[in-house]
């Protein structure tokens, strides 16, 4: 996994509460049998229209969200269905940071497998995000997991908390697997001392 | 000892692992697999050089993707059936039980679990699928992963986890007649709203859940995800081992006698503390209808669709509006009133035996709507052959509904079954979204007794005046 330390880039701006993964990436393009190549397909029903050309009333394919890293939306976002591939076609799409209210758990946590930060900040902080972004489009923030800090180029400067563990798992860019395995004497013992093996 | 609460209990047997501000290391009993969210979970193992730690605790089916029509034809969407071949490919190398599209025990994968005996009370259970949440009718911890979780649970049986806070929901009274399982969990998640149960394992208890089938205790834990829960949990009792005696893979003779003794001890301790309670009164609970792009934006069969100029918080307001814009409604017209174009019966949510035959019931001597095309997708092939013995197929057939294959269908609409663009259905499945059941489309989640008085009338009707036949 690619390893997250800082990040610098465009704000898109997703005005919408309790966006869910089939909005994210839709059903018909869960066939693949790769994690990557989903980009082409985010929020696939809202981006393009019924003749596959781009729909100018979404936000993504705004000009001044041309290129955007960083995704800001309202509270709840990722609900529904479990589908990995919904952190996959955004980090394929480009994004590395993700600033919501409130995430659903398990995108929350599918994200972090990913390399890719979900920030949570309070609905009030989101909205001041929201106005300060619209003041000066194109908006660039720099997200910073070292000092766990988001900074524009006006000054404004926002703390953030990440469970320490998972921060450090992507500042290091850690494996999952390898860190558990580290721990196959535990497994084994557990397995002995409950009859399964 | 402290009081503990189920959850906790649950919890504690399984840990294998854990320090201080880290996650826990949880042991897994038993992972289910389909082919949608495990090809790349495979893929990663064969590029690591791992191996399945416990092929035997791992059991596959398919189901998102299948078609529910002749299974003798062959699948005709190449990518659905190359993800399909490549379940059957990855389940011979690792040695994994798969229940293929053959197989008479395939089905949607928490429908075949419960009725196989896989589930069991007292297990940790996972799967590539939110509505994994379902088997927390069993007492069983259980929850939805994402793709690289699956790998980790292949790879090592375990999974680290950090302990969410535990919700006690407390449902007082008595259901009235004509209103279901499916009523209470949309009239709950209305209540508490699509994230109320973020962070949280949600326990179910009170008079009115000790009185659901384990049927409908399955339909409420299923939706659990659609508040936003990690699990649901509802503990074991008689009906809980009724239901898993003699089942083919639950303990048989005296180790079932043993296993029960154990699972008896699987509730929560008088006086054992919750995070957060709340306290409803089924009594009062009404048939639901949603109306909107959420499973929160639900309402009384008898009211009409909201005025999102009357939503206080403006980030509701919004949601409302958006959402009636898709749906086609307008603020104030009577639920009754609206008139569908389809209705679908399955899915995890309301595909077993005890919904198809609610919806058989209310359907028995009447006709489909002229204009509504109606469809009855069973749970699992052993659904369908249940239903078939009890002559349930031929009153659907007769009324004019289709009946189709075992699968998730067009709960989600992965494979050829979905809605048109604008077609309103009324539908007993879990979420409404946005063309979640074909781009365009308009679901109404209801229940299957809901779904089947629609597809009847071609609008909505309260099935508390049904005139049953």
């Amino acid at each position: 996994m690619e390893p997250f330390v800082r990040h610098t880039g465009i704000v898109a701006l997703l005005d919408r509460a309790n966006v869910d993964t089939d909005q994210i990436i839709p059903k018909q393009f869960l066939k693949r049998i790769e994690r990557t190549g989903f980009g082409k397909f985010l929020f696939y029903d809202w981006r393009f229209l019924e003749d596959g050309s781009p729909n100018p009333d979404f936000e993504l394919n705004r000009p001044e969200f041309e290129g955007a890293t960083i995704l800001l939306t309202r509270r709840n976002f990722g609900c529904g269905s479990s589908r990995e591939h919904a952190p996959w076609a955004l980090l394929d799409y480009g994004f590395r940071v993700i600033i919501a209210p409130s995430f659903a758990d398990i995108f929350f946590n599918n994200c972090f497998k990913n390399g890719m930060l979900p920030i949570v900040l309070s609905e009030e902080v989101v909205e001041g995000l929201f106005q300060q972004a619209r003041k000066h489009l194109p908006y660039r923030l720099t997200v910073d997991l070292e000092r766990c800090v988001i900074e524009d180029e006006y000054g404004l400067r926002i703390l953030f908390e990440v469970d320490p563990f998972r921060r450090e798992c992507l500042l290091k860019g850690l494996d999952d697997i390898g860190l558990t395995l580290l721990h196959e004497d535990k497994i084994l013992a557990y397995e002995k001392a409950h009859g399964i093996v | 000892m402290a009081p503990r609460t189920l959850f906790e209990k649950i919890w504690d047997d399984h840990v294998v692992y854990e320090e201080d501000g880290k996650r826990t290391l949880l042991y897994i009993d038993l992972h289910l697999i389909h082919e949608v969210t495990s090809p790349q979970a495979f893929e990663g193992l064969r590029l690591a050089g791992r191996r399945v730690r416990r092929p035997e605790r791992t059991f596959a089916t398919v189901d998102h993707n299948v078609p529910t029509t002749d299974r003798s034809l062959p699948i005709l969407d190449p990518i659905a059936r190359q993800q399909i071949e490549t379940l059957r490919r990855n389940c011979e190398e690792f040695g994994i039980q798969l229940f293929d599209i053959h197989d008479s025990r395939q089905g949607i994968v928490h429908v075949i679990g419960p009725e196989l005996g896989l589930t069991q009370p007292g297990m940790t259970i996972v799967c590539g699928d939110s509505h994994t949440s379902t088997h927390g009718a069993f007492g069983a911890l259980a929850f939805g992963i994402g793709t690289s979780e699956v790998e980790h649970v292949l790879a090592t049986q375990t999974l680290p986890q950090f302990k969410p806070r535990t919700l006690e929901i407390r449902v007082e009274g008595q259901l009235p007649e004509g209103v279901s399982a499916k009523d209470l969990i949309l009239y709950l998640i209305g209540q508490i709203g699509v994230q109320g149960g973020i962070g949280y394992c949600i326990e179910y208890t009170g008079e009115a859940i000790r009185q659901l089938s384990m049927e409908g205790r399955m339909t409420v834990c299923n939706m659990s995800i659609e508040a936003g829960a990690r699990a649901g949990l509802i503990a074991p009792d008689d009906k809980t081992f009724d239901y898993l005696r003699d089942r083919p893979f639950a303990p048989k003779g005296e180790a079932f006698e043993r296993a029960v003794a154990k699972w008896q001890t699987l509730s929560s301790d008088p006086g054992a503390r919750y995070d957060k309670s709340l306290v409803f009164d089924a009594s009062r609970i009404e048939p639901q209808v949603t109306w909107g792009t959420n499973p929160a934006q639900v309402v009384p069969v008898s009211g009409r669709v909201p005025d999102p100029s009357q939503f206080p918080d403006p980030v509701e307001r919004a949601a409302a509006e958006k959402a009636l814009a898709y749906m086609g409604l307008e603020p104030g017209t009577p639920i009754e009133e609206i008139r569908i174009d389809r209705v679908f019966i399955g899915s995890c949510t309301n595909g077993r035996i005890e919904d198809l035959r609610a919806a058989a019931a209310v359907v028995r001597g009447y006709k489909v709507a002229p204009w509504v095309q109606a469809m009855v997708v069973p749970g699992s092939g052993t659904v369908k052959r249940q239903a078939e013995q009890e002559g349930l197929d031929r009153i659907f057939l007769e009324a004019g509904f289709e009946w189709r294959e075992p699968g998730c269908s067009m709960c989600l609409a992965m494979n050829p079954d979905r809605l048109e663009p604008g077609q309103r259905c009324a539908s007993s499945t879990n979420r409404n979204f946005e063309g979640r059941q074909g781009r365009g489309g308009r679901t109404h989640l209801v229940s299957p007794a809901m779904a089947a008085a629609a597809a009847i009338a071609g609008h909505f009707v309260d099935i508390r005046k049904w005139r049953f036949k």
